[in-house]
């Protein structure tokens, strides 16, 4: 690898910045293809269409106006938590892609305890919102921060246990062993698609989503920033740049999540039939990593776009009477079939 | 070993000074973020002791869970912006006993194990510490020798929470 033969500083420094783009790209595309275009196309209109040829040059047009506009703290906020709350949020998300695997000299780190770290730092977003709410010194956003934190404590459970059938079946934590156990896998002894752990963990798959979204605090589980009845919760006092930062955040944790999915459960930087540890992989897997981040990426807002809001109760109801107890049973079942094949 | 001593000494001003704001600030909210510099210093220290899996679990239970609940109490009951009074209590005597009681038996045990014992210098390579101490070695650890420990502390868990049901329902 060439960045091995680099010294530590310049290395690191280059998996910095890879870091970076690795964020903004796929959070950009999800902005302008989803949000934008998706979204205005399953409501029979044609979304943005004047910056740039078919509205393309929307996207820097809106981070110019945020850009410009005036940062607004409310007089009795805690300015200091105030100002710090994005950074915690936008930081919890860079700190996981690092795990993600590229390729197989493509990695910005190789841990030991790989998917373990993505979930334990994604989980660290949740001070950033309660904090975000309660420094804006504002009822709305109090209440939206604490919907948020019992949402996202709720919904961890369910994504870590689906998670853990995964990692049974790989025999490991480390994301690079587990697209390798996926390329070399067999189903009743058929190998030629690998495999991919979808077929087998549909279930954990299932609920990896449905976690996901609400941990996105995405409609169907957006009630922390429910607009009919908190304005928009704990970014309401937000404006320009931090606003534009929490709003990063969250596109850039959809991205997260759903290059987690294409690792874990549609085989990583792997295709049937291409050499999982040639040289070429590593240019061809960030690209098909890309691709299956934006297929799970089209479900999670297929999903926003399509479904009305749940209720606090159902949604606490869903987590803890259905999602979990199912997902005890899906690491029972593969413990016993791991141990029976 | 340099780097390794400068990193354990920036770790260690950082959450000995949050400690000490940890406990002198007059606002419970800045109180339970200053903990999250104290755990989090804590953690990095795990990782400077090349032991990963426990670093990521004090991440998860201390920063992601306990910490969490932490603001979350405090703002659902007395979350005020800005100073509060009445924050001190008159058991200021009592913590400093008991604090230099710990501090006491901590270092005497420390220092009668360890001596003037210098660690043993480790050639080893990544995979040879994986193989002995990395996350797989702890599973393997847990499941094996230390499984009834293990399984009677899950048991104790489950006890807690039965009772903290117990407590906030009465019907």
């Amino acid at each position: 690898m060439i960045l091995a033969a680099l010294p530590y500083w310049e290395s690191t420094i280059i998996r910095v910045v890879l870091v970076l783009a690795a964020v903004l790209l796929p959070a950009g595309t999800f902005v302008y293809v989803f949000l934008f275009k998706m979204m205005s196309f399953m409501q029979s209109r044609l979304g943005p269409m004047e910056a740039g040829p078919y509205g393309s040059l929307q996207l820097l047009a809106e981070v110019g106006k945020s850009l410009q506009k005036e940062d607004i703290f409310p007089e009795r906020a805690d300015r200091t938590l105030f100002a710090l709350a994005p950074y915690i949020v936008v930081g919890s998300v860079l700190l996981v892609y690092v795990v993600i695997p590229f390729g197989p000299d493509a990695w910005f780190a190789n841990l030991d305890t790989g998917i373990f770290y993505a979930l334990a730092v994604s989980s660290l977003s949740v001070i950033g919102i309660l904090v975000a709410g309660w420094a804006s010194a504002n009822k709305y956003s109090l209440m939206g921060g604490l919907r948020a934190a019992g949402q996202l404590i709720a919904y961890e459970l369910p994504m870590v246990l689906a998670v853990v059938g995964v990692v049974i079946q790989a025999g490991s934590l480390n994301l690079i062993q587990i697209v390798n156990s996926q390329a070399n896998g067999s189903i009743f002894g058929f190998g030629a698609l690998g495999n991919p752990f979808i077929l087998t963990q549909f279930v954990a798959f299932g609920l990896f989503l449905m976690a996901a979204q609400a941990e996105l605090s995405q409609a169907p589980f957006d009630m922390p920033v429910a607009e009919s009845e908190l304005v928009s919760g704990y970014m309401t006092e937000y404006s320009g740049m931090r606003f534009l930062l929490f709003f990063i955040g969250e596109f850039a944790s959809a991205g997260a999540f759903a290059a987690l999915a294409a690792t874990l459960f549609l085989g990583g930087w792997w295709l049937p039939g291409l050499d999982l540890n040639a040289n070429y992989m590593n240019v061809i897997g960030p690209i098909v990593v890309l691709t299956k981040m934006m297929l799970v990426a089209f479900l999670i807002f297929w999903f926003r776009f399509t479904y009305p809001r749940f209720r606090e109760d159902q949604l606490q109801t869903l987590a803890w009477k259905y999602l979990i107890p199912i997902s005890l049973a899906n690491i029972m079942v593969t413990a016993v079939l791991k141990v029976v094949f | 070993m340099i780097a390794q001593n400068i990193a354990f000494g920036i770790l260690a001003a950082s959450s000995v000074l949050a400690a000490i704001r940890m406990v002198t600030t007059k606002n419970v909210v800045h109180a339970a973020l200053y903990l999250v510099v104290v755990l989090g210093s804590v953690a990095a220290n795990y990782i400077l002791l090349a032991a990963e899996f426990v670093a990521v679990v004090q991440l998860l239970v201390y920063i992601g869970a306990i910490v969490v609940l932490f603001l979350f109490g405090v703002m659902l009951t007395r979350a005020k912006l800005g100073h509060e009074g009445e924050l001190d209590n008159d058991q200021r005597g009592l913590a400093a006993v008991t604090a230099l009681l710990i501090l006491g038996i901590l270092g005497y045990v420390l220092v009668d194990y360890f001596g003037d014992d210098k660690l043993p210098q480790l050639n080893r390579t990544h995979e040879q510490l994986n193989a002995t101490r990395g996350t797989g070695a702890v599973g393997n650890a847990i499941f094996s020798t230390y499984l009834i420990p293990f399984e009677v502390v899950s048991v104790l868990l489950l006890a807690a929470l039965v009772g903290a049901i117990v407590l906030a329902r009465r019907d």
